[in-house]
């Protein structure tokens, strides 16, 4: 079956892009983020959906945003809303469908039946469109695991922070308030295969704040952040790049691990020391990273 | 599609078009047309609004559209919604690719 | 000496002299406060001095800009020629902006005939584009205009130079070291006009002490001086700090153009620039202040109109001089008060053919455009819809002169593509523009394939020209011609003053 999306890719940077603004559609590919999220939640005023929707779905059907991941936030199937944003952009060719405010498995698979009748009715391969779960309480958090598990077509489960935030009767600060949720969305990201998103980061002014944020997540392990602004994404992407001595090193892994396989070998060393298979992976991991980011579009 | 009422869909912003929509007893599409790009663009703006009028069918209404630089994809957007709007119909017709 | 032993000198045909000495006027007693409020060139009146200049029905009369949108020094003198009666004037401004729209009354009347100028905006341009006056607006360079006045293919006959600050004798400055006051900064437009103008008449609402200095204009080339009230409003003339755009395209644009001239080679320790001040070649200063702080890395000079960003790097000792035609906010022009090391230089200097110029001494320039062909000719004079609305400026002047320069500017402004097939209005020939960066994207003039490698060799995607034009039609479809009538309403002169191109009327029937 062909499917619209890729599961393993590079997601540094989703961009949120109000799905209500054309210029700001219009403009968005030309950033360099890894992925294009047109919202038609949180950024469109209740009265203006149906516009919303009708721009989404003409600038999908219409304009060429390359080789970017393009990205749908929809509104939740219990405001009444999300089954119609559904009908609007499945058939426009969105590659992912970005359910909001998830709090169990069974979100996931009601919006999951949802995209397979709209997929059906319009001929597309059942399953051919992707998924990812935003967890925006506190219920999500502890149910991480089930949600990450939950549907074959998911990606990635991301944090959605603000929501959480009140959900747990605190503001956000300094990180220490989201370490629970990061790491619990992280290993069930993990223990699932699929991506780990952080949450945006909103003072778009703030670039010490917002680089200290991205250097605790790519520590934590996460595989990007969203971002409100253009601006953020070079920051970003800047510090996602591995460095020229760990890069080397990469390189150097993967060049002993041909020589292993050219001497029909299946033990590779590099300095006397073996290399064993979490050393591969990440050597991988890195070149991917940087490869990327030299990569160009089109 | 048959209209009801007079109805606005877009925004006076850069790169959009606000699009009202009446309905006429007859007389086909009266269309009256405001672009800052009147001259370069004038007559292909026109034509994507009567097109996309065509096609969901509306025969005679009156509308008119200020245009600020809005993309083809953009004038269809905000002329479907308008349409709808009009109609007070959320039957919507999406059609994959 | 008497007649006698004057003839004994041997050789004294051949020695120019005006006859034997025969006594010194009388002196001075009373002190030098008392002399110059006494003898002086301040006329009472503008009137006056219109009349002591020797004004004729069909002369030249010259103005700067340095005053911008905040002018009331043009509408001012020309109201009081209109008046007085005068007809067939040749107004020949170092330019004109939307706030000159009472000329049009002017040019209606018969006062004024004929306008040179870098620039026209607003209703003026408007009208002129609609076909208001009988013989086309010349448009020259800054650096074209100096050249032609100087060659006196532009003959000034009286310039009427407004000056925040000047002495009774005439030494005049865009402001002062006696006072707090700041006005415009460098008056270097109006340095040019003042050298070679037949008659020059100052206008000042500030009459400060002997001696102005230090001044853009000197004594000995100022005739009258009349204070007037009012040369312009200071909101309009200048504001506080010209701020970096926030835009993000913008700042994708200026990142990139940086890039570009680093990736070229021309980030070296002591290396030479101009920047303008337009959204992204301004944020570009930004972006370029980085990277010579990561090199540690100096510039020997910057170039041009100033802005705050670039006397700020100066005050950092990034920049160790500034030279500065204009000043373009007031940090710049607090900066030209106070830092010894910024100076203030004329059109003439800056950017003349006839002279060395200071263009010349350019590594690169990034430098705005309204459109872009694919023959690289750029145009910053006449919008979309073929309606004059900019200025021409020094753009092809640093164009010329500059190592490398870029031309920065989004793929499309709206709808509106920014690369296209043919631009409306050649204004800098593209045999002189190397690279052109937008948000979607690079081109390098077929003419520098050294650049090209370069840019690769850094990893940056190379389009071709055509490629960029292909990608804007793509997005925005492909706009119908402008229809113009046969009439031209403009000549675009080069910067050695032969004959670039022609603005034509716009037909709009």
């Amino acid at each position: 079956m062909e499917k619209r999306y890729v599961k393993d890719r590079l997601r540094r940077s989703m961009m949120f892009v109000p799905g209500n603004n054309p210029g700001m559609i219009t403009d968005s590919r030309i950033y360099g983020a890894d992925s294009l999220m047109f919202d038609l939640e949180d950024s469109v005023a209740f009265t203006e959906k149906d516009t919303a929707r009708f721009l989404v779905h003409n600038a999908l059907k219409t304009l060429d945003f390359g080789k970017k991941e393009i990205v749908v936030r929809i509104n939740d199937l219990s405001s009444g809303l999300g089954t119609a944003d559904l009908e609007a952009i499945i058939p426009a060719g969105v590659h992912v469908v970005r359910l909001p405010k998830t709090d169990s498995a069974q979100d996931v698979i009601d919006c999951e039946r949802e995209i397979a009748r709209i997929e059906a009715r319009h001929g597309i391969p059942v399953g051919a469109t992707g998924m990812m779960a935003a967890i925006e309480s506190a219920n999500g958090v502890l149910n991480a695991k089930e949600i990450a598990h939950a549907s074959p077509r998911l990606i990635g489960v991301a944090l959605g922070a603000e929501d959480y935030v009140t959900d747990l009767k605190t503001t956000r600060s300094d990180g220490i308030e989201l370490l629970f949720a990061r790491s619990m969305i992280l290993n069930a990201a993990r223990s699932a295969g699929i991506a780990a998103l952080d949450t945006v980061y909103a003072d778009v002014n703030n670039e010490e704040g917002f680089l200290e944020e991205v250097a605790l997540i790519r520590k934590l392990g996460f595989d990007g952040k969203s971002v409100i602004n253009p601006r953020q994404i070079g920051i970003l992407h800047r510090a996602f790049i591995p460095s020229k001595k760990d890069l080397d090193k990469a390189y150097a892994v993967m060049e002993a691990i041909r020589e292993a396989n050219a001497r029909g070998s299946g033990v590779a060393s590099l300095k006397g020391k073996m290399i064993d298979r979490p050393v591969v992976l990440r050597a991988q991991r890195l070149i991917a990273l940087a490869e990327a980011d030299a990569a160009e579009e089109e | 599609m048959e209209l009801k009422k007079a109805a606005v869909a877009g925004t006076m912003e850069s790169g959009d078009i606000m699009v009202t929509i009446e309905p006429a007893p007859s007389g086909g599409i009266i269309l009256e047309l405001a672009s800052n790009v009147m001259q370069q663009y004038g007559r292909q703006i026109e034509a994507v609004i009567r097109e996309t009028l065509a096609e969901l069918a509306v025969a005679h209404a009156q509308v008119s559209a200020v245009d600020k630089g809005a993309l083809d994809c953009t004038i269809r957007a905000r002329v479907s919604a308008a349409a709808y709007r009009a109609a007070e119909s959320t039957d919507y017709q999406w059609e994959a690719e | 000496m008497d007649e006698q032993l004057l003839r004994s000198i041997p050789h004294i045909d051949e020695i120019a002299h005006r006859g034997a000495f025969g006594g010194a006027p009388a002196k001075h007693t009373e002190n030098f406060l008392e002399r110059s409020a006494r003898e002086n060139k301040i006329l009472p009146s503008l009137e006056d001095a219109i009349r002591a200049a020797g004004l004729k029905d069909g002369m030249t009369i010259s103005f700067h800009h340095h005053f911008r949108g905040g002018d009331h020094v043009v509408n001012q003198v020309v109201g009081k020629l209109a008046e007085m009666g005068f007809r067939n004037l040749t107004l020949a401004a170092s330019s004109l902006s939307a706030v000159h729209a009472p000329l049009i009354e002017h040019i209606k009347n018969g006062v004024i005939t004929h306008i040179e100028t870098s620039g026209l905006r607003g209703e003026l341009a408007e009208q002129i584009s609609r076909g208001l006056m009988d013989c086309p607006v010349v448009f020259r360079s800054h650096g074209g205009r100096a050249a032609a006045i100087r060659s006196r293919e532009l003959h000034i006959d009286v310039a009427f130079l407004g000056a925040p600050s000047c002495d009774p004798y005439g030494n005049a400055n865009g402001y002062s070291r006696d006072e707090e006051y700041i006005a415009c900064g460098s008056m270097g437009y109006a340095r040019t006009d003042s050298e070679y103008a037949d008659k020059v008449v100052i206008l000042t609402n500030h009459l400060v002490r002997y001696p102005n200095a230090p001044w853009a204009i000197p004594e000995d080339n100022v005739d009258y001086i009349v204070v007037v009230d009012d040369i312009g409003d200071p909101k309009g003339i200048m504001s506080g700090a010209t701020r970096y755009t926030k835009n993000p395209k913008e700042l994708l644009i200026a990142q990139t153009a940086a890039s570009v001239i680093d990736a070229a080679g021309y980030l070296y320790d002591g290396f030479s620039m101009q920047m303008g001040s337009g959204g992204a070649s301004l944020a570009a200063a930004r972006f370029i202040r980085q990277m010579m702080l990561d090199k540690g890395i100096r510039c020997r000079f910057a170039l041009g109109g100033i802005t705050g960003q670039i006397a700020a790097m100066h005050e950092e000792g990034l920049i160790d001089r500034i030279i500065d035609v204009q000043s373009f906010d007031l940090d710049a022009a607090m900066s030209l008060k106070n830092n010894r090391f910024h100076h203030q230089i004329s059109a003439a200097y800056y950017a003349s053919f006839l002279s060395a110029a200071a263009v010349d001494q350019l590594d690169f320039v990034i430098l705005s455009a309204l459109e872009i062909d694919t023959d690289f000719n750029v145009n910053v004079l006449t919008g979309s819809d073929g309606v004059i609305r900019g200025a021409i400026g020094g753009h092809p002047d640093t164009a010329a002169g500059a190592s490398l320069s870029i031309v920065v500017a989004p793929l499309t402004r709206g709808r509106i593509p920014c690369v296209i097939d043919r631009v409306n209005t050649v204004v800098t020939p593209g045999s002189t523009v190397d690279v052109v960066v937008t948000d979607q994207g690079v081109a390098v003039n077929p003419r520098r394939p050294e650049v090209a490698e370069k840019l690769r060799r850094a990893g940056i995607k190379v389009y071709t020209i055509g490629q960029l034009k292909d990608k804007a039609e793509a997005l925005v479809g492909r706009p119908d011609p402008i229809r113009y009538t046969d009439r031209v309403v403009g000549v675009v002169l080069y910067r050695d003053n032969t004959v670039l191109d022609v603005i034509r009327q716009i037909d709009e029937t």
